[in-house]
């Protein structure tokens, strides 16, 4: 690959995350609608597609104030954090033969690390906003994210065990005969729990839940420093959909009537489709609950996971 | 990469000494962070990739969070930062100062000692290290698997407590 194509496609992927990200406004806001019964926006433009430009347009003229109470430096630079935390998750991810960034022999243990450095987004914007509803939720998020954190990293371990590699091209290619779904349904079915408390989406948006934290970390965060929370967010959304069809869904393996990276982005965004579906229809449980599901339920069974996985795979070595 | 790897102990270095410097407790937790990064950094630059993942993750990632995690809890307010600011006198730099100059010139005189050794940078990849871990050092794994049990069965055994129900709503 010569050094041209290769910022070639890293512009590229930058061009269609955001994009992709964007337009999620304008999915999620019309999904939801469907489900709820209602049109949703579907005024600007055809379908109600413009949204996205409008709502952009509005978050840029907001009027960006920092509170004088705020820690300013620290106010200004958590919102960037989680988006580029986020970005460079993607670098890893391989979109079809040939296309991807960074061929990392370390590339899962990378969006782990990544993943886990997101959460300093919320943790410093909601101490700096200080603010009483901003700083219970940075707590929350904390916490949330170090119970979830622990068996996110130990759901994928399954994964890593069948493919004997850390390379997301490699467990791409080791998806050729049966897609790891199969192999790892208790595997996914925790990796995907884990991912909807990572990207802090319904039903475990506890840090910022608006009925009674009132938008907790965010509190405080107006115009473009909002803006890239909620960017963050569903970029984290297009995130975790992408790791998902990568690990457990055969990444750009389908038949070859579609070409390679269609089938990425079809199955990637049938997982979109599905995040936006559980906040539609699923209650916010309360946060002593969340952590309670997570360390006592969730962990055992990932780790009877993890053991059954390994005496299977010895078991068929011999 | 020599260049990186400079550029990255040089900003381990710089992040490190604004640690100590701080009065804010939560600005200098964020520089230890960024400290942890760069020698992420620096193991990168050495060719070991599974250890600055892993350093990134457990150090970057979890622990700083439940530090600053505590801190905020504590809710240590103006006072002490102005406490911390009493105890760093210029007076109090002597004694460590003295100290560490002693081994930094013990360093320079390794470094510059004749027998010029080039330390060759050698890929370990997560399958050597996990071979290592669990052939020639399980005994070691083993003795801190222990360690942690014994943690975790402590701190669980001092958090039980039998529990008030407020309210028929927070009954378990």
């Amino acid at each position: 690959m010569t050094v041209m194509q290769h910022i070639w496609i890293v512009l590229g992927v930058l061009f269609v995350f955001l994009n992709i990200a964007a337009g999620l406004i304008w999915v999620e806001r019309r999904l939801l609608a469907m489900w709820q019964d209602r049109l949703g926006p579907n005024r600007a433009g055809p379908l109600g597609l413009m949204i996205v430009l409008a709502d952009t347009l509005k978050l840029f003229f907001k009027e960006d104030w920092i509170p004088p109470f705020a820690d300013k430096w620290v106010f200004i630079f958590a919102p960037a954090i989680v988006v580029a935390s986020v970005l460079m998750s993607f670098v890893i991810i391989p979109f079809a033969p040939g296309i991807l960034v960074a061929d990392l022999n370390v590339g899962l243990l990378f969006f782990l690390a990544m993943s886990s450095l997101g959460v300093y987004s919320i943790v410093l914007g909601g101490w700096a906003s200080n603010n009483k509803y901003s700083l219970l939720g940075a707590l929350r998020g904390a916490s949330q994210m170090i119970a979830y954190e622990v068996f996110m990293g130990l759901s994928l371990m399954g994964v890593v065990m069948l493919s004997r590699s850390f390379n997301l091209a490699e467990i791409v290619a080791a998806q050729e005969k049966v897609w790891f779904v199969f192999l790892q349904p208790v595997g996914f079915v925790i990796f995907f729990i884990a991912g909807l408390a990572e990207t802090h989406r319904l039903p475990f948006d506890i840090p910022e839940s608006e009925s009674e934290l009132i938008a907790g970390f965010h509190a405080e965060y107006s115009g473009m420093k909002f803006g890239m929370f909620f960017i963050g967010e569903y970029l984290g959304i297009t995130l975790i959909s992408a790791m998902t069809v990568t690990l457990f869904f055969g990444g750009w393996l389908g038949p070859a009537f579609l070409p390679p990276v269609v089938w990425f982005f079809l199955k990637t965004f049938v997982f979109i489709g599905l995040f936006i579906l559980l906040r539609a229809s699923l209650p916010r449980p309360r946060y002593d609950q969340l952590l309670e599901y997570g360390w006592k339920l969730l962990l055992p069974l990932v780790l009877v996971n993890l053991l059954v996985t390994g005496a299977i795979a010895l078991w068929m070595k011999h | 990469m020599p260049i990186l790897f400079y550029l990255s102990s040089a900003v381990a270095i710089i992040a490190t000494i604004m640690v100590i410097t701080r009065y804010h407790p939560i600005h200098a937790l964020l520089y230890l962070v960024v400290s942890f990064l760069a020698i992420a950094m620096v193991f990168l630059s050495l060719g070991a990739p599974f250890a600055a993942a892993l350093e990134v993750i457990v150090y970057a990632g979890a622990i700083m969070v439940l530090f600053i995690f505590v801190v905020m809890m504590l809710n240590l307010g103006k006072e002490t930062a102005a406490q911390e600011k009493d105890w760093l006198r210029p007076a109090v730099w002597i004694g460590p100062g003295v100290l560490t100059l002693v081994l930094l010139m013990e360093m320079s005189i390794l470094l510059l000692a004749p027998p010029q050794r080039n330390v060759a940078v050698a890929v370990v990849t997560p399958k050597q290290v996990a071979l290592s871990l669990y052939g020639e050092y399980i005994i070691a794994v083993e003795l801190i698997g222990f360690l942690l049990t014994t943690g975790i069965v402590g701190a669980a055994h001092i958090g039980k407590q039998k529990k008030k129900s407020l309210h028929r709503f927070l009954q378990a």
